[in-house]
């Protein structure tokens, strides 16, 4: 089976130590995550974790289900590419300078769609929102202007479904299942 | 009316009357229906170890020789009484010390609530004296684990912990208590848990896996059961023996699963796995639908997955919805506890026999027993075998008695010949492997079910691993009786060593300490033997001494356990000699 990118959508109660709890499933198998993003969610005191991975549908079944294993986590989703949408922010610093003195600059970050969020001091920040190929092709192209710095976040995904959250948890709340989907959501 | 409202307020009062955090502790374990705790003081874990003193009328603490002994105990103790054991220990070194058993619990599925005492808050990530980060070392080896830093949390943890430890697949439990949690006072309340909205313990059944079962079980031919200790977690030794007989199929039993049904009875083909009988390996692979009831497909189970069972439809029950397509792709799952599995499925299911296909099994005891079997348990000459010494104390204890064994050679020679005749009578290290596992967990079981009489079988080098627990023995008087079948060898090692590493016996060869001088300066009676005409005599002095007593058998020392399926092999292929 091909290893291919997966996104898994985690929904856990808000509490320290569960992080590691499940960043522990992977590092037992030796998987590397590819890109972790935790925050809050729509429903008060659940938070959201979403990791990137590259896998074989056979293995990430099984970390999904050991994931959901881990108490206080409420639920745990997996997704191919197509199943959500998705956007990783990345930040690139460059001189003001060079930005002055080269419209062909200027020119690129609007054909990139790339934003200006300071101009601060003797720095320019630039913000692009998009996939990771976006703003990796961005960060490729400010490559001869002396970018100074380039940060890029973890993915956030929204799955295309039509269930919500707060269902869900009441769904969970009046289970009696421990076999709930980890599939759709 | 007016005096109880009286009565409820002057017990509420009283109920809410502050107490020290460590008082706390020891509360909600006589709420939970806690009696008997093992453990081993120190620093951190002084205040509960204070109140304990004014507890001792209510809770009997076994004090181990080192953690690892306590928490073996408590994982004996555990499994021979069906409740949670609770091991107490220190912070530091205390604590790093359980993890070898709390390892051992996760992955044998044994409720366990260990508590351990932590610096106080403030000093928490200082480095301070005696200061480790259990939880973050325990994580991945408990089933949940939580810091308390504050009194009033204490309740509520330990309520979730016995909860967590003893639901579902139960396991093992960590609460860590800083000092200053325990010294400080609080309103002591103290509630249940009986729910947690992330964690769902009993998945109700569905109907429609069920009917498939059903369905492919009545249509069977050669229909085959292989059981392990889900079995005995969910106490479904009826059910499974009720199904058995109705359907009329042939059953094996998984290392675990042993004394969930009994050895003698006439569908019962045997024990499977790398060690396991000849016909359950072989029919695995032969049968058309395959039905695995509580247990996980462990790589010793399986040997290659590719061409385990690739033949059968296969009937997965199991209470753990991550072990359903772990190792093994099933046909059918029936995700649920396995009693009330059964308790559904039997209904469903046509009486039947299967004669033609049970004498299939019987061959194959019969090649097992001319090339494997009749030589180890009857050499005739030469120095006893451990085969042959187990053999003969499964015949003298009439299958009857609770087995506790370690790892290696004797453990799967226990496994093989002791005739299990008696529910709740085999606890061993399963998963892990964790020799040393043997004599502490011994002595809990002992304790947990004092009206047994518990055996613990060891070899010469896992005796050795926790022998400081005679000490615990010789203190309290725990009438284990303990049998070393010494070979002066790491006898499995040196077994692999001479099939797989051309008889390159690499550090696996022991000079022994004079066993029954040792067990002497603990005052417990012991007594070494190595002929075979004294095996009986042996056996009825060591059997019939009160309290605790030793004897150790110098065996073969280049004795092999046979069958074998070699590591990752397919089970058809297993080795008779």
């Amino acid at each position: 089976m091909e290893e291919q990118l997966y996104t898994i959508s985690i929904l856990t109660e808000n509490k320290p130590g569960l992080l590691n709890k499940i960043t522990i499933v992977f590092n037992r198998r030796k998987i590397n995550i590819r890109s972790l993003n935790v925050s809050t969610s729509e429903v008060s005191n659940v938070s959201r974790y979403t990791l990137v991975v590259n896998m074989t549908e056979t293995e990430i079944e099984k970390v999904v289900k050991q994931i959901r294993k881990v108490v206080d986590v409420l639920g745990s989703f997996y997704y191919r590419e197509e199943e959500i949408y998705f956007r990783e922010i990345a930040l690139y610093k460059l001189s003001y300078d060079l930005y002055k003195n080269n419209d062909s600059l200027a020119d690129l970050l609007i054909a990139h769609d790339a934003k200006i969020i300071s101009t601060e001091g003797d720095h320019l920040v630039v913000e692009k929102t998009g996939s990771k190929m976006e703003t990796h092709d961005l960060y490729e192209a400010l490559q001869p202007y002396d970018l100074l710095e380039f940060v890029r976040s973890g993915r956030v995904a929204i799955s295309k479904s039509k269930r919500r959250t707060e269902a869900f948890i009441h769904e969970l709340e009046t289970s009696t299942s421990n076999a709930l989907s980890i599939k759709e959501f | 009316m007016n005096t109880s409202v009286l009565e409820v307020e002057e017990k509420k009062e009283l109920e809410t009357a502050p107490i020290m955090g460590s008082e706390g502790v020891l509360k909600c374990l006589l709420e939970e229906g806690v009696d008997t705790i093992f453990g081993y003081p120190g620093g951190a874990i002084m205040p509960v170890y204070d109140s304990l003193y004014g507890y001792a009328d209510q809770l009997n603490h076994v004090l181990s020789r080192h953690e690892q002994g306590a928490i073996h105990a408590a994982q004996g103790y555990a499994r021979a009484s069906g409740k949670v054991g609770v091991c107490l220990a220190t912070s530091g070194p205390g604590a790093t010390n359980l993890i070898t058993g709390i390892t051992d619990a996760m992955i044998d599925s044994t409720p366990l609530v260990c508590i351990t005492g932590q610096v106080a808050s403030h000093l928490l990530g200082s480095d301070a004296f005696q200061e480790t980060d259990i939880i973050g070392i325990s994580m991945p080896v408990t089933k949940w684990n939580f810091q308390v830093t504050q009194a009033d949390e204490i309740p509520e943890a330990l309520a979730k912990a016995f909860y967590i430890a003893r639901s579902g697949r139960p396991g093992p439990v960590l609460i860590d208590i800083t000092k200053n949690a325990q010294q400080s006072t609080f309103d002591f309340q103290y509630e249940p848990c009986t729910r947690i909205r992330s964690y769902h313990p009993y998945p109700a059944l569905e109907e429609e896996p069920m009917a498939q079962a059903a369905k492919l079980i009545n249509e069977a031919k050669k229909p085959y059961i292989l059981f392990g200790q889900g079995v005995i977690l969910s106490g479904a030794e009826q059910e499974l023996q009720q199904l058995i007989e109705k359907a009329g199929i042939p059953a094996a039993s998984t290392l675990l699963g042993l004394s969930a049904f009994s050895t003698r009875h006439p569908l019962y083909v045997g024990y499977t796995g790398m060690h396991g009988n000849y016909g359950p390996n072989v029919k695995t692979n032969e049968c058309d639908v395959f039905i695995a009831i509580g247990m996980r497909f462990d790589d010793r189970v399986t040997g290659d997955v590719n061409t385990y069972a690739a033949q059968a439809k296969v009937i997965h029950i199991e209470l753990d919805p991550a072990e359903i397509n772990k190792n093994i792709k099933v046909d059918v799952a029936i995700n649920g506890d396995a009693k009330q599995a059964l308790q559904a499925l039997i209904p469903l299911l046509n009486e039947n026999t299967h004669e033609d296909w049970l004498a299939e099994f019987h061959e194959c005891d019969r090649i097992e027993m001319e090339k494997a079997i009749k030589k180890s348990i009857d050499p005739q000459q030469g120095l006893l075998t451990m085969a042959e010494v187990v053999h003969r104390l499964s015949e003298y204890t009439q299958g009857k008695s609770m087995i506790v064994t370690d790892v290696g050679q004797h453990q799967m020679m226990t496994s093989r010949y002791y005739k299990f005749d008696y529910l709740r009578s085999h606890i061993t290290s399963g998963g892990l492997g964790t020799m040393g596992f043997c004599l502490p967990a011994a002595i809990g079981a002992k304790i947990g079910a004092p009206e047994r009489e518990v055996i613990a079988i060891i070899g010469d080098g896992g005796f050795q691993m926790t022998l400081q627990e005679l000490g615990l023995i010789m203190q309290y008087q725990v009438g284990v009786k303990i049998l070393i079948l010494n070979n002066e060898f790491l006898g499995m090692v040196r077994q692999w060593q001479q099939l797989f590493f051309d008889k390159r016996y690499s550090f696996t060869e022991m000079q022994n300490p004079d066993f029954i001088a040792l067990a002497g300066s603990y005052g417990i009676p012991a007594q070494r033997i190595e002929k075979r005409e004294d095996l009986g005599s042996a056996f009825d002095s060591w059997l019939s001494t009160e309290g605790p007593s030793l004897l150790e058998v110098l065996v073969e020392k280049e004795e092999n356990v046979f069958p074998m399926v070699p590591t990752g092999t397919c089970v058809s292929k297993i080795r008779l000699e």
